[in-house]
């Protein structure tokens, strides 16, 4: 009766459960149970520490020296801080409607948690290895944005509404490229579930083949979760608070904690597309080192987004949607399709590796295909770029003079002062 | 006889989801909760996909469906701000809406549901197609020759066509 194959998380408990007399219904009822709870309570209690890290990093960017009195190196700080959210008087503003501004928090923290059931740990454990793993991450994302709507509308708060119609903005847009730069990868492996596109990273890391979209993915995902130099959506200068303004105790906890949370999850998922995931030496044979290699790939990224965070200014909303419609959305498009070129190109020439090719030396030929194609890219959108600039300059240059020549006055040098 | 399983309960919770927030939708008299009615309405039908074994349908119908159409429905309520709280009533025919829609809703009952599982009709429990089809097998159909490929590439020539209307109507005529 006892099973000692591991499937999943979640079917792993019930064949025990069943040895030791418990009925096989309520078994796998009890070990389903435990399963979520497991996948949905590790976020939530990785988000304490994670708000911690950042508090930290973004002192020392700042020369001070963060959090240091509660615990050691200030680490219970945030409990502290939790405990204060939740005996903090609980407000509703008047006018507010009641029910949607209640579920509003609920719903932020939900297109969070949900998103961790595809996500895999190690080459076994993952809450659901979905068929449509990718596209469940981008949906489930997208939930987000309804409710910080929510949040900015049943506030009854003028700031509130408008920091939600620049969420509209600004996450609806940068879903775009970021969808558009994530079928690059499905391109090379055939599959939406998480646990191939990781699989099929054993050989080769999808960022050598496919820079631009992970360059792309990188910054789209600065945007839909919010942060610098996208933070347009609470910008204190200009809205005070933005959606969350009427906010206050543990709802506005729950907002904070799924914006940390968040940050950490795209940062997860970039080192599942891009960075192999939980692949790497003897992940496979003991899984548990692939749930290291996973979490140490994440850090690599998630510090690197603390300090771009603590040290960028703030674009201005025209720059933001100019950025995407004007820049990204055609880099990415242009990408798709070099990409799928590429790879008919590579499969006609025969140095195309077979699908799920775990070897480094076969899938060499066609990332370096790839990768020429990138940098080739790179290259032709710089000097586009470049020329843009150089025309623009001039043309401003040519303004300037006429201005000089209208009014009368002696012609000053370029940069001079008057 | 109906048996009582995860997929049965599942079908009763979304059937609640989709049939209640569609009554919430034409009930309520505020645009936003009509709007957020409609999203839970979408939400049941995301989960009747996935009962029926059609992952990808469900994802792009929470994707496009309620992330994007439901929420710019939201952004163009909000817009209009004193629209949210209605009370007029501005159909004045709605009674006429509603025998349309009865007489829809008895339409699909009785061409849709009797001739599968009617007196005359299948076995009860035949599954609607024996066909299981994955998202690999959506993807080849829209792009075979012999299958999807005109309809797919019209509807997507469509779509380009009136994202180039909607920039050229909604452009500044001086630049």
């Amino acid at each position: 009766m006892m099973e000692t194959t591991c499937i999943n998380v979640i079917e792993t408990l019930a064949p025990c459960l069943v040895a030791g007399g418990a009925a096989p219904g309520l078994a796998a009822f009890i070990s389903t149970l435990l399963g979520v709870l497991l996948v949905s309570a590790f976020p939530l209690v990785l988000v304490i520490i994670l708000i911690w890290v950042e508090r930290k990093i973004a002192a020392r960017v700042q020369d001070r020296i963060g959090p240091n009195r509660v615990g050691p190196y200030g680490l219970l700080q945030n409990v502290a801080d939790a405990i204060k959210l939740i005996i903090k008087e609980d407000i509703t503003p008047a006018g507010a409607d009641r029910l949607i501004y209640n579920a509003a928090p609920i719903i932020a923290m939900l297109s969070v948690l949900l998103i961790w059931a595809v996500v895999p740990f190690t080459p076994v454990h993952i809450g659901v290895d979905l068929s449509i793993g990718l596209l469940y991450f981008v949906s489930v994302s997208s939930i987000g944005t309804l409710a910080i709507m929510m949040a900015g509308w049943a506030s009854n708060n003028k700031y509130a509404l408008l920091g939600a119609f620049r969420v509209v903005a600004q996450l609806v847009s940068y879903e775009v490229p970021m969808v558009v730069a994530l079928l690059v990868p499905v391109l090379l492996v055939g599959s939406l579930s998480m646990q191939d596109i990781v699989r099929g990273q054993i050989g080769m890391w999808f960022i050598v083949p496919c820079f631009v979209s992970a360059v792309i993915f990188y910054i789209s995902n600065l945007a839909e979760t919010g942060r610098a130099p996208f933070d347009l959506i609470e910008a204190e200068s200009e809205l005070v608070a933005g959606y969350n303004i009427e906010y206050s105790g543990m709802k506005f906890g729950l907002f904070m904690a799924n914006e940390f949370m968040h940050a950490f999850t795209v940062n997860l998922f970039f080192a599942l597309i891009f960075l192999g995931g939980w692949s790497g030496p003897g992940a496979e044979q003991v899984p548990v080192l692939g749930f290291f290699y996973l979490f140490i790939k994440t850090g690599f990224l998630y510090i690197p987004s603390l300090i771009l965070r603590a040290t960028v200014p703030r674009v201005r909303i025209d720059q933001m949607m100019a950025f995407n419609w004007k820049f990204l959305v055609p880099v990415s498009i242009l990408n798709l399709l070099m990409v799928a070129f590429l790879l008919q190109v590579t499969k006609a020439l025969g140095i195309a590796p077979a699908l799920g090719e775990t070897d480094f030396l076969a899938n060499l030929p066609q990332a370096l295909v790839l990768l020429a194609g990138n940098v080739a890219l790179i290259v032709g959108i710089m000097t586009v770029l470049r020329n843009n600039g150089r025309r623009e300059r001039a043309a401003e240059e040519a303004k300037r003079l006429r201005r000089m020549a209208a009014s009368g006055r002696a012609m000053v040098p370029a940069g001079g002062t008057d | 006889m109906l048996e009582l399983n995860a997929a049965t309960i599942a079908f009763f919770i979304f059937s609640i989801f989709l049939v209640g927030g569609a009554l919430g939708v034409v009930t309520s008299s505020n645009l936003i909760h009509g709007a957020l009615y409609l999203i839970i309405s979408l939400f049941g039908g995301a989960g009747f996909f996935v009962l029926l074994s059609a992952p990808f349908m469900a994802a792009v119908q929470v994707l496009v469906y309620i992330g994007a159409i439901a929420v710019l429905i939201i952004f163009a309520v909000m817009l209009t701000r004193s629209m949210t709280r209605m009370t007029e009533v501005y159909n004045r025919q709605w009674w006429l809406s509603a025998l349309a829609g009865a007489l829809l809703l008895l339409m699909l009952v009785v061409g849709v549901i009797l001739p599968v599982w009617g007196n005359g009709g299948a076995r009860p429990n035949m599954p609607i197609s024996d066909i299981v089809a994955t998202t690999e097998a959506l993807g080849v159909a829209f792009v075979s020759g012999d299958q999807y490929v005109l309809p797919f590439e019209v509807a997507s020539l469509l779509l380009t066509g009136v994202m180039i209307g909607a920039i050229v109507l909604a452009r500044d005529t001086e630049s």
